[in-house]
């Protein structure tokens, strides 16, 4: 394995990481706050996509694109939290899986009646399309660099939010203790569906960008939402740092094991079983890690109690 | 006679009186979706036993319902190409009898259970869901990635296994079969729910702290109610593979258990007979609004949300009032 390779392995981890962050930011800001596991997070990555594909189809800017993604998954987030989301709150947890489960079919197959089958495609901005060259000699797409800059941008600014601004304080005092603030006269459901339509904006965002290096399809979302789930249950629910160390930790794992497990078990078997054995544990890997986590920090490694 | 009971007795001949219609009407079709509603209906009885009874939100039973069809595929297989499965330390050969199959789903599902159960126990709440989860997704992908038994393509079995006496290509017989089963399966369930470990499991869902002050270990109680669960959905998924004659890594998806989990809500939690109303319901609305629309679960999503916000008890809780046992 050369150096080289596994530099470009790391960013594309880091990559992966950056873009899980977003999703699971939002996931973990939606369960600290409200206490509500949403499983209908990641049809607003797919809305958020579907946006950027439509906006880019008509004006041709990425810019727009973004901005219509980010304002369609805010849009739909708000208007899912004001019509059925708010009904879960103090329902079990049972009730909120089954009620956003129902959300994902209504989400995908309305989908897939606006736009089809097919996938759309959207393209890097010209701009960013392209290789760039970093020091050591690495080729490396510009445009996943930018992703990953977004990404911590992104992060950074969420933590200013959270930890610098007033609506930071209330979305703090909300995760400490629900009653006593709605007690002390905060609009406790304004400053839930801020929160919403926050997390599911964020949601979006990565959607958008994800959608350019990947074609945007019905069920894009799914998987990205399981392994934002894997995240979060990693950092701890409810924690933003959590999410951040989770993100990054699944998406290095991810991108890694698929790289290095399959010459790993090489070392010590036939190549064309170590091949298949090490492939299937590496896809396995991130759940592996997962498991490990919960069974020596039953509540995720910054989880509180 | 209450209602619930009276409402779980036509439920119970409706499926046999919609198979026999069929068979006079010669509509083998009919009699495939019923049958296949039974199976899905024994694998929502699995379920029921750890959601309903003991409170355990699992959303990884897909794993099981896959180890189930994937027992019957790679037995059905081997047998069907006259390899043996392994060779060494001892001889295993395939087979082509659902009692084997069925025994080898219901012991590979019990044991998942266990190990899955032994780990996912150590948490509560929103960490069992998504652990639980993580365990059916593990399994989805090690299908996938696998490529001895097809990957992602799956399995094809070109004759469905025999059953003593019986021809099980024939529909109607082979849905006497799988309705036989569910027959069992529910009258086992009923029993547990009544017997002391049943109450004691229904104790620990609504009390732990007093179950265990009466010197009852609410972990053991789960995880013996977890392994049962496991085995009844694993020997759901064998049937489902033999009814298909096929089985594909997408039994193991987390749609797969959302669905399982669908049935017995939309039924009603903790009623024996919701995962038979549940089951039917999908099996109904599918072909119903299936021939309507291509975008069929968009209904099924509205319905599912209206059972959930307002119709807590589900199809049987609407229909039967009051609630039994599911707090």
């Amino acid at each position: 394995m050369s150096l080289i390779l596994l530099i470009e392995q790391v960013l594309n981890g880091l990559q992966f990481g950056v873009m899980l962050f977003l999703m699971a930011a939002g996931l973990t800001l939606i369960f600290g706050v409200m206490g509500l596991i949403n499983l209908a997070h990641g049809s607003l990555y797919m809305v958020g996509a579907f946006a950027a594909a439509a906006v880019a189809g008509w004006t041709g800017s990425f810019i727009l694109a973004l901005i219509g993604a980010l304002a369609a998954a805010a849009a739909a987030g708000a208007l899912v939290e004001l019509l059925v989301i708010r009904r879960l709150y103090d329902r079990d947890h049972l009730d909120q899986v089954l009620a956003t489960f129902a959300l994902i079919l209504i989400f995908s197959e309305g989908t897939r009646w606006l736009f089809g089958s097919f996938p759309l495609f959207l393209d890097v901005p010209a701009a960013l399309a392209g290789p760039v060259m970093l020091p050591g000699g690495i080729l490396y797409p510009l445009y996943r660099l930018v992703i990953i800059g977004v990404g911590l941008l992104v992060a950074a600014g969420l933590f200013l939010l959270i930890a610098k601004t007033r609506i930071g304080v209330r979305i703090r005092a909300g995760e400490a203790d629900r009653e006593m603030i709605a007690a002390l006269g905060v609009d406790i459901s304004k400053l839930y569906t801020i929160v919403f339509a926050l997390g599911a904006a964020l949601a979006g965002l990565a959607g958008a960008l994800v959608g350019a290096i990947q074609s945007v399809q019905v069920g894009m979302g799914e998987p990205v939402l399981i392994l934002a789930f894997v995240v979060i249950v990693i950092g701890g629910i409810g924690s933003i740092k959590g999410a951040l160390v989770g993100s990054l930790l699944v998406g290095l794992t991810d991108t890694l094991g698929g790289v290095l497990l399959p010459p790993l078990f090489e070392s010590f078997m036939q190549a064309s079983s170590a091949n298949s054995v090490g492939s299937a544990v590496a896809s396995m890997s991130i759940y592996i890690l997962m498991v490990g986590v919960l069974l020596f920090k039953p509540s995720g490694l910054f989880g509180g109690n | 006679m209450p209602r619930e009971t009276l409402l779980n007795i036509i439920l119970f001949l409706m499926l046999p009186a919609t198979a026999g219609a069929a068979l006079l009407l010669d509509e083998p079709f009919i009699i495939t979706l019923v049958t296949k509603a039974a199976i899905l209906a024994l694998a929502g009885v699995g379920l029921n036993i750890a959601l309903g009874l003991g409170g355990l939100v699992s959303f990884g039973h897909a794993a099981f319902f896959g180890l189930g069809g994937y027992a019957m595929g790679i037995l059905a297989s081997h047998a069907q190409s006259y390899t043996p499965l392994m060779e060494t330390p001892f001889l295993i050969e395939g087979t082509k009898s659902m009692l084997v199959i069925w025994g080898v789903a219901l012991a590979t599902a019990a044991l998942a259970a266990l190990a899955i159960g032994a780990l996912s126990l150590r948490t509560t709440g929103v960490y069992f869901i998504m652990i639980t989860l993580a365990f059916g997704q593990m399994l989805y992908y090690f299908a996938i990635s696998w490529p001895a038994y097809g990957g992602e393509d799956g399995l094809s079995i070109y004759v469905r296994n025999d059953f003593p006496g019986l021809n099980t290509l024939d529909p109607i017989q082979f849905f006497a079969i799988t309705f036989g089963v569910l027959a069992i399966a529910l009258f086992g369930a009923s029993r547990i729910a009544k017997a002391p470990f049943g109450l004691a499991l229904s104790a620990a869902r609504q009390n732990p702290e007093r179950v265990e002050t009466v010197g009852l270990a609410p972990f053991r109680l789960r995880l013996v109610a977890f392994v049962i669960s496991g085995a009844v959905t694993g020997l759901a998924g064998a049937l489902f593979a033999d009814l298909n004659r096929f089985v594909s890594p997408t039994m193991f998806s987390w749609h797969t258990s959302g669905e399982i989990m669908v049935f017995v809500i939309l039924g009603g939690v903790g009623r024996l007979f919701g995962p038979v109303a549940g089951a039917a319901l999908f099996i109904l609305l599918e072909h119903v609004l299936g021939g309507i629309s291509d975008f069929w679960q968009v209904y099924l999503g509205l319905l599912l949300l209206l059972v959930v916000l307002f119709a807590r008890g589900g199809l049987i809780g609407t229909l039967a009032g009051r609630e039994v046992a599911h707090d």
